[in-house]
């Protein structure tokens, strides 16, 4: 095959690897939190880079979408701007980096601070779908608890962590309860995010690549973080406004502006940092 | 500073030429063509199509290339090319048995039907840099490309007729549908036939040291090379609409029956159950170490206790495929700063509780002190 040009199907995946990812979706929005098993495929970009992400992007992308991509809450993270051209280069899709002018937002890490609405889909990139999985290491193990609802275990590491600590000492990925039934890993996002799914207008859909499951939280479904009657589940908030812009309460990332160690806040979801300063900037005449 | 991470387009652009640049090497010298990879690196060759599940040398070669002599890098680019083609069926089975090795060594009969033929192998070389030879190997000796072997029955098929070998399938076998892992997801516990899959695109440092753990005790299967034959084996493809066989061509095969001792248990009599490699090209050690992880993993089939990493199903298929291991390891090089924010704001106030603890403590030593 050498020097023959090679080429690809819109959207990279071909027409029935689609056809088997939007069938895994379906199931997925059908039973929420549920880990539906997918053939996942592979994509030119390596494992644990968002796989998962690009397999439910790819499956649901077309031409009058508007894509956004967002790593850390960031549109111009290294892998985030690779994610967004490798679309621009095999769906030729339109591109963002306003979460309200977006219908798909990928994202690793992190949930826009800007409200979503009911015509956005947010696709999570995912490392370890599995909630119980550092708690109980066996697929076949871990499978059954779900089909019995045996989350005893989650809530005794809850327990443990408040007899050791005090308090809840679970930062992110912090699971969560979907629709009442189903203990699910929101990926990586921090606590601080997960009150933002709970009866969410969009509809979020999840993707692991190299563990293969797919899971959703449907729109305005309940999504409650674990917690006790007398120890609830606590958000992180930051007390100090964003040194940009001046946003409180929304997600900062600690900039060391030193070799001393000294640092600054500043607002973690750049569309939102920028949107908030340039209004500013119009506010004041000139 | 940290926020340098946010490079964006500009930096990805200027790293990837400066990787061009580095891969390119010196100037003056021309790049190496693919075709001469093919036949001088023959057996990386054969690792990136084994690895990357695609039996095709000349892509294998411009992937070892593209990827600048990197055998992962060059997996997953087979891999992602791979996975978009389209799939049409499973081939007629392959009868190993019948093809012209050109190397076949059996390690447990000193003679055997169709003799002994090494063949081109690396064993018994002396370990020593050579000059190169830029004229090419003198006419190769009588015989040497296997094209007029006489037929080689296979070692295990030998032993079986007196049933001192497990058979290769067992009775009222129907031979159904193998499951293709690459379209169905994997679900534990798994299908012989899938795992077989599974560790036939398994990494084969991976497999080499699970193999080789077993031979330090951890879920001993006591194996011998029972046979390991190369040679080139005719594929076969039957359409649907045609009803019968038309050849395809012919690869290049390198298969391991590894047999091992097993001393019976109350429903069976002692025999010798089989371990089984099966890899494109020259490829001795991956099928080796693949037929004695495959014994290894079929524990529970003869009821043995499963002790060691080895004889795991769910931790060997879920850690020896090499492209998803290398994404995730290498995976932490991306970005975590939401996260670590997340934990940075924990352990500060795990610090700031832990003194105030300490200052109560010694508020109330100091009381005790007083009420004495």
């Amino acid at each position: 095959m050498t020097g023959e040009p090679i080429s690809y199907n819109t959207g990279y995946l071909d027409e029935q690897t689609k056809r088997m990812l939007r069938r895994a979706l379906l199931k997925a929005v059908a039973i929420p939190g549920f880990q539906v098993p997918f053939a996942s495929r592979e994509v030119p970009m390596p494992r644990g880079w968002g796989t998962g992400g690009v397999q439910v992007t790819a499956a649901l992308i077309g031409e009058d979408d508007v894509l956004k991509v967002i790593d850390q809450g960031a549109d111009d993270t290294t892998n985030a701007v690779s994610i967004r051209k490798f679309f621009v280069a095999v769906a030729g899709v339109a591109t963002t980096t306003r979460t309200d002018e977006a219908s798909i937002i990928q994202t690793r890490h992190r949930v826009p601070e800007t409200p979503l609405s009911e015509d956005q889909i947010m696709v999570y990139q995912v490392p370890g779908p599995e909630p119980l999985r550092f708690l109980e290491r066996r697929e076949t193990e871990t499978r059954r608890m779900h089909a019995l609802e045996d989350y005893g275990l989650m809530y005794v590491k809850l327990y443990e962590d408040i007899a050791t600590h005090g308090h809840i000492a679970t930062t992110y990925d912090y699971p969560v309860m979907v629709n009442g039934r189903y203990l699910m890993s929101p990926s990586p996002i921090p606590s601080f995010d997960n009150p933002k799914l709970h009866r969410s207008p969009a509809l979020h859909l999840f993707g692991a690549g190299r563990e293969k499951r797919i899971y959703a939280v449907p729109p305005y479904t309940d999504v409650e973080s674990l917690g006790f009657e007398d120890y609830p589940f606590e958000p992180q908030r930051f007390e100090d406004p964003c040194a940009i812009c001046g946003s409180v309460g929304v997600y900062m990332d600690e900039i060391i502006t030193d070799d001393a160690g000294s640092s600054m806040l500043v607002c973690s979801d750049t569309d939102h940092c920028e949107r908030t300063a340039a209004a500013k900037t119009e506010q004041v005449p000139a | 500073m940290y926020v340098a991470v946010k490079g964006g387009e500009k930096a990805i652009a200027n790293a990837h030429a400066l990787l061009a640049k580095e891969g390119r090497g010196d100037s003056h010298l021309p790049p190496i063509d693919p075709s001469w990879a093919v036949g001088q690196l023959a057996v990386l060759v054969a690792r990136v199509m084994n690895e990357g599940s695609l039996y095709d040398p000349e892509l294998a070669a411009r992937a070892i290339l593209q990827a600048q002599g990197d055998a992962l890098e060059a997996i997953t680019l087979v891999r992602s090319f791979r996975t978009t083609l389209p799939r049409f069926g499973y081939t007629v089975p392959v009868d190993t048995a019948a093809l012209p090795p050109q190397r076949r060594i059996s390690a447990t009969f000193k003679d055997l039907p169709g003799g002994q033929q090494l063949g081109a192998t690396f064993d018994y070389t002396h370990r020593l840099f050579t000059e190169r030879d830029t004229d090419g190997p003198q006419a190769s000796p009588n015989g040497a490309d296997g094209a007029d072997a006489p037929a080689m029955p296979r070692v295990s098929d030998l032993l079986g007729h007196d049933a001192l070998v497990q058979p290769a399938r067992p009775e009222h076998f129907t031979d159904p549908e193998p499951p293709d892992l690459t379209r169905e997801p994997i679900v534990f516990p798994m299908e012989r036939a899938g795992r077989l899959q599974a560790l036939a695109r398994g990494d084969e440092g991976f497999l080499l040291s699970l193999a080789y753990s077993t031979q330090r005790g951890y879920g001993s299967t006591h194996p011998f090379a029972g046979e390991i034959r190369v040679g080139e084996v005719e594929l076969e493809f039957e359409p649907p609409e045609l009803g019968f066989a038309v050849p395809l061509g012919r690869v290049e095969v390198t298969e391991c029956q590894m047999i091992n001792q097993f001393k019976g248990n109350a429903a069976t009599p002692a025999q010798f159950t089989r371990g089984y490699g099966l890899a494109f090209g020259r490829a001795e050690r991956k099928a080796m170490a693949m037929s004695t992880v495959d014994r290894a993993l079929r524990a529970d089939e003869f009821g043995e206790r499963r002790v060691a990493p080895a004889q795991d199903e769910e931790f060997v298929i879920s850690h020896s495929d090499n492209v998803e291991a290398t994404g995730f390891v290498e995976h932490l090089k991306l970005p975590h700063y939401v996260d670590f924010q997340a934990e940075l704001g924990l352990v500060r106030q795990l610090r700031a509780e832990y003194q105030q603890r300490q200052e109560l403590e010694g508020r109330e030593e100091i009381d005790e002190e007083v009420l004495v």
